[in-house]
């Protein structure tokens, strides 16, 4: 016990506790105390709701037929794997995701490096740049279902009117492209936040060893790929974990613009679907259970091999 | 005039003309980028002031004749309630977030509990839990205790989504705090919550600030959560706007009156705190 005090005051650079007290709390327990309430909160209101999720997906319960309720082994599962719709959700939120991820990293990126310079009004480019990720979700979701994508009096169309003349095509773009218009509308808030953590990351660069550089003859690009690239890799790993949180979790935009239809369910709608309106309890804890375990190894494969972001630690 | 802004290293006489060019469609490019990213924000602005008539046209019209009737058909219909749910909803988890998670990030941070990097792992792994994975049963116990409709439950579980991401923040800024202030003040015999709130408080505030911030933000925007655990007394201003869906933008200008409206609390924080907000969304991990 005191050896790992002395470790642990060796590492924080802090000096062993000069004086104990005397109660009989050991110093462990003394140092868990402040972070208890904050612990056992996240545990029962996360953990538990998850749990009970786990066991409901083994059992059969649908509250329209409360007779049947009973455990039936993986049948939900094997129904997530078999079922049409579910497959899809699963295709569709992979799809969703990884798109939008490399849309909004990409954009991201190429504002954030026009950011970066400085040039007659960047506050304010800067600020209409964030503007689509401070509109609450649900109300960017109507904007673009509503007043950009209708397709009798949206701004697409109408602009299409405008410069093509009267015979000008006036395609409905959520009913034939639901997923391209659900991608289009979640870039455009999400790429905003990846903007800015990468420029926080640019801004952050030591400029003179950059200056050194240019002065010794490099190029723009060489120093674009071998100093500026390097030293945003936590910032890029960091903006592509959080925004594929988001991003699998969203459920605004599909809900708003599509509703699912035409195959453009992703996993939160089709697990929202099948528990709220079919009522199948059972079936939607599966597709719950199969959302969290793929987002889980997908993130913690990120975290424990490709990303560095969290591994230097300052204390 | 760009080159004007340049350090005078950067300023090499025979490329000068063409640097200056090359800024200028830099600057340019950046211009219309933002604009173009603006734009549907601007829309969204221009057809909320305009009569229900004037909004559903082709092609569209850039001004008409100005109008609140959006703005008075949503005040109208009394939206208080919700927008008032979704405050109370918002400001209370806040503080509650700020309340268990400084302790916490002193735990993680200044004087370690064994295998700290452990639980700040977990913290991090329970956001990518998606909230419909636990949506079920946080139903069934809604309605079995009799708090669904509830905006204090909303509150809880809102506070518990934020809590990991509030702890990972403020951790990061705790551990900016030089040891020999909280040694001084533990040597003058302070306790936990004397260090935690005379000394480490002020040093940290914009740390603070951040994660209130953000934690404000997500509560604010908040949809599915508040979709399936309320109704008609404790709905927020999200679920509220769900009501215009399937409205088939009927009433266009209303819709962006809505949205706009119900986007201000958050713009406006957003607006006022953009440094902040860069803390803040990088979980502090980076600087």
């Amino acid at each position: 016990m005191s050896t790992e005090v002395a470790a642990d005051a060796a590492r924080t650079g802090a000096p062993p506790p000069a004086e104990r007290r005397q109660s009989g709390m050991s110093e462990a327990w003394r140092r868990r105390l402040p972070l208890l309430p904050a612990l056992i909160f996240v545990i029962v209101l996360t953990q538990l709701p998850f749990l009970g999720t786990l066991i409901v997906s083994f059992m059969n319960w649908n509250s329209y037929y409360p007779e049947d309720r009973g455990f039936t082994g993986f049948s939900n599962y094997v129904r997530v794997f078999t079922d049409v719709n579910a497959r899809s959700a699963v295709v569709v939120t992979v799809v969703l995701t990884v798109s939008v991820v490399l849309i909004c990293l990409v954009l991201g990126l190429l504002i954030a490096l026009l950011l970066d310079r400085k040039f007659p009004g960047r506050g304010v480019v800067r600020t209409m740049m964030i503007t689509p990720f401070l509109l609450v979700p649900i109300a960017a979701a109507l904007l673009w279902k509503h007043a950009l994508y209708n397709p009798e009096y949206g701004l697409f169309n109408g602009l299409l009117t405008l410069f093509l003349g009267d015979n000008a095509p006036q395609p409905d773009w959520v009913g034939s492209m639901p997923l391209p218009a659900l991608i289009a509308a979640i870039s455009w808030q999400w790429t905003p936040f990846m903007m800015l953590i990468l420029l926080a990351g640019l801004q952050s660069r030591p400029m003179d060893v950059v200056e050194a550089a240019r002065i010794d003859g490099a190029s723009s690009w060489q120093i674009f790929i071998h100093m500026t690239l390097p030293h945003l890799r936590p910032y890029i790993e960091l903006s592509v974990l959080l925004g594929t949180i988001y991003v699998v979790q969203n459920f605004d935009h599909v809900f708003t613009i599509t509703a699912g239809a035409t195959g453009s369910a992703n996993l939160p709608y089709f697990v929202y679907q099948t528990f709220y309106t079919a009522q199948d309890y059972g079936r939607a804890s599966a597709a719950g259970v199969v959302t969290v375990a793929g987002t889980l190894i997908v993130s913690m494969l990120a975290l424990r091999t490709v990303f560095t972001v969290f591994q230097q630690e300052s204390r | 005039m760009t080159i004007a802004l340049k350090p005078p290293s950067q300023r090499r006489t025979p490329f000068r003309d063409k640097a200056g060019r090359q800024g200028l469609g830099l600057t340019i490019l950046a211009w219309a980028i933002g604009l173009l990213f603006f734009i549907p924000f601007l829309w969204m602005v221009l057809v909320s002031f305009r009569s229900e008539t004037d909004a559903a046209t082709n092609p569209p019209q850039l001004l008409s004749p100005f109008s609140i009737e959006g703005y008075r058909n949503f005040f109208g219909a009394d939206p208080w309630g919700p927008l008032l749910n979704s405050a109370t909803a918002s400001v209370l988890s806040t503080a509650l977030v700020i309340l268990l998670a400084f302790p916490a990030a002193y735990a993680l941070s200044i004087r370690p509990v064994n295998k700290w990097q452990d639980v700040l792992f977990f913290l991090l792994s329970t956001k990518m839990l998606p909230i419909v994975a636990a949506i079920l049963p946080i139903y069934l116990f809604a309605q079995f205790s009799g708090l669904l409709d509830n905006i204090f439950l909303l509150t809880i579980f809102y506070t518990s989504m934020n809590l990991p991401i509030a702890i990972w923040m403020l951790r990061s800024f705790l551990a900016e705090v030089p040891v020999e202030m909280i040694e001084a003040a533990q040597i003058d015999g302070a306790n936990l919550i004397t260090t935690l709130r005379q000394v480490i408080a002020p040093v940290v505030m914009p740390g603070i600030a951040a994660a209130a911030l953000i934690c404000f933000i997500f509560s604010w925007n908040e949809l599915l959560l508040a979709r399936v655990l309320t109704s008609t007394v404790a709905q927020t201003a999200p679920v509220y706007l769900t009501g215009f869906v399937t409205s088939q933008g009927l009433f266009l200008a209303q819709v962006c009156a809505a949205s706009l409206v119900v986007s201000v609390p958050v713009l406006a924080a957003g607006f006022a705190a953009q440094d902040k907000l860069v803390q803040g969304l990088s979980m502090g991990a980076v600087k």
